[in-house]
């Protein structure tokens, strides 16, 4: 049975629903209104709203000074690079621990999501030796593989997730069908986890995309993405505010568009078996 | 092809054996049923012979060849699931075809031998639909259809008719007895339902705490029931048992009757009782009969033209050549 709701509760409800969405969409709306403006109107005091200049001097400025389309194309092969790798392992291994659980892989599991409760600092010091020593500082391939090794507890959390779904009965008749391990994977199990497999592809490119601490410090020039090239206008320039809000703009626009466009099918995954 | 031996095979669960040491043989073109009450281990049995399952220790033969170590996919065996355990992301045609691609056999003779299991199981309106789109019924001939088009030395059905409304489980039941008429090939079929295993098997293998307790043909395993619970467990009604003084009588520690050996008088016989529930099925009716000096319930069949109510008092008197007497042990005597 539905509620009655009386229109006065329907109204203030609305209100504070639009008000609390509002405020988190702030931030965002003011570094789009910022990057928009002059440096002067960026700072000034009262803050201006609408009523300003609207130039498109600093996005013009960012990419005469940087390069910005190599910052994203570097995004790009970062983020698809180890979301594509870490779910190569992933597949597997949430195939295993789904399907196939021994004593421990309850404990396999959480031992991997406690990895993620580690202050990513705690290893920057091995890390980067370790980079130095193999030679691949500053290069793609190095943070496609870290990212991915951050990335990989979360790919084989949900993924295991969502295998757990599919009846263990299905792949038993793949095998009595005569299916090898290879086929059972590719021609049943990935099909039937399509909308979870692609809800974790999703999910992690926007992880990659967005990390920016190992992003940072990993790199230098060759393989900076647009996580160091934000942060390359507010180190030295901070007062900048205009200018760092278009460079700003300019990097969450790429992954804002994607999820805007993937959100059906991110909200889907992500609720994915708990509505039959 | 289809002989199937198991020599000495057991099963544990980490301490908790399910199957203790068990021999069985099942010959080429038998239909053999497994029943048994839930958890008496009859579908681990199953999937130990599908291997499904490892065991641990015995071995199983197919066809003479070693099989305790192959792999479910190179047995040579096809399995009904009861959940049907179609591939949902397929369509009925590609769900019947996966074995044969899976067998690498080329796509002109996959298409003729779809297309000729379709047609035999009625599913050929059906060919492009997806699982999700089709009654139980249909589903579990599809099931069917996957299963048969690889000519498997042997079919394993793992309750295949309990998600199934009861009239139509009981067209199933003539579908599949019909297929085995027709293929002649092996069949194992686990069931917890005596009247399925009753009327499918050539063999019935009675099955108690991963025991075996009888392995006989239907008739066999109801008139001459070797031990207590074949006797119970077999026949609906189920058998009525007699312990304590009247089995005494008798020479045996339990005796058996089954409600159909039974004579039912209004004026005179060897038990005198009072009808309780009496259950009409038009052509036959169970009585429930109490208060007649036993210390159990006795129910009885009779005609479903004889007029009884509740709380009639009745005559009953059993038929002693039909009698069955089990010793200290339960076993016949």
């Amino acid at each position: 049975m539905a509620r009655a709701i009386t229109t006065k509760q329907k109204v203030s409800w609305t209100i504070l629903a639009w008000a609390f969405g509002l405020l988190m969409f702030f931030p965002i709306m003011w570094t789009f209104l910022t990057s928009f403006k002059t440096e002067g109107a960026a700072i000034a005091d009262p803050p201006v709203w609408f009523f300003f200049d609207w130039t498109l001097e600093n996005y013009t400025a960012v990419q005469e000074r940087s390069n910005y389309p190599k910052a994203l194309m570097n995004s790009i092969i970062i983020a698809v690079g180890s979301t594509i790798l870490g779910i190569i392992i992933a597949v597997p291994a949430a195939w295993a621990m789904a399907f196939v659980p021994g004593k421990r892989t309850k404990d396999v599991l959480m031992w991997m999501l406690s990895t993620k409760m580690l202050p990513a600092v705690g290893v920057l010091y091995p890390l980067v030796l370790l980079a130095k020593w193999l030679g691949v500082i500053d290069s793609r391939i190095l943070l496609i593989v870290v990212l991915m090794l951050i990335n990989l507890p979360i790919i084989v959390w949900m993924l295991y997730t969502y295998f757990k779904e599919i009846p263990g009965e299905i792949l038993e008749a793949a095998r009595m069908d005569g299916a090898s391990l290879k086929s059972e994977i590719i021609h049943v199990l990935t099909p039937m986890a399509i909308p979870g497999i692609a809800s974790t592809i999703l999910l992690n490119i926007i992880l990659a995309w967005n990390e920016a601490f190992w992003t940072i410090l990993l790199t230098t020039v060759n393989a900076a993405p647009l996580t160091a090239f934000i942060a390359s206008f507010s180190a030295p320039e901070g007062l900048f505010y205009a200018k760092l809000s278009a460079a700003s703009m300019m990097a969450v626009a790429p992954i804002l568009i994607m999820g805007w466009f993937s959100q059906k099918q991110l909200v889907r995954g992500l609720t994915f078996g708990a509505v039959k | 092809m289809g002989n199937i031996t198991l020599n000495q095979v057991t099963k544990s669960f980490g301490d908790v054996q399910v199957i203790p040491p068990l021999d069985l043989e099942i010959n080429e073109g038998e239909f053999v049923v497994f029943v048994g009450p839930s958890g008496c281990g009859k579908s681990t049995l199953l999937r130990l012979i599908a291997g499904l399952e490892d065991v641990t220790s015995g071995n199983i033969t197919i066809d003479g060849r070693e099989a305790t170590e192959v792999p479910p996919a190179k047995r040579g065996l096809a399995m009904v699931f009861q959940s049907y355990a179609l591939y949902p992301h397929m369509s009925v045609r590609k769900n019947i075809a996966f074995p044969l691609k899976m067998a690498g056999m080329p796509q002109d003779q996959i298409d003729a031998k779809v297309n000729n299991a379709a047609s035999v199981l009625n599913l050929a309106d059906y060919i492009d639909r997806r699982p999700g789109q089709l009654s139980g019924g249909q589903r579990q001939r599809v099931a069917i259809g996957r299963a048969i088009v690889r000519e498997p030395a042997a079919f394993l059905f793992d309750e295949p008719l309990s998600n199934l409304d009861a009239s139509l489980r009981v067209n199933m039941r003539l579908e599949i007895s019909e297929l085995h008429n027709t293929l002649k090939t092996t069949m194992i079929y686990v069931t917890h339902d005596q009247v399925e295993a009753m009327t499918m098997a050539d063999k019935i293998v009675v099955l108690q705490a991963g025991n075996i307790e009888q392995v006989g043909s239907p008739l066999d395993l109801y008139h001459s029931p070797q031990n207590t619970f074949v006797a119970g467990f077999i026949g609906s009604p189920n058998m009525n048992l007699f312990t304590g003084s009247e089995a005494q009588k008798h020479g045996a520690k339990t005796i058996g009757i089954r409600p159909e050996h039974v004579q039912v008088s209004k004026t005179e016989g060897m038990w005198k009782g009072r009808v309780g529930v009496a259950e009409h099925l038009g052509s036959d009716t169970f009585i429930h009969v109490h208060d007649t000096g036993l210390a159990e319930m006795v129910t009885v069949r009779i005609s479903g033209d004889m007029q009884v109510k509740h709380n009639d008092t009745i005559y009953l008197s059993p038929d002693m050549e039909k009698m069955h007497k089990f010793d200290d042990n339960d076993q016949r005597i």
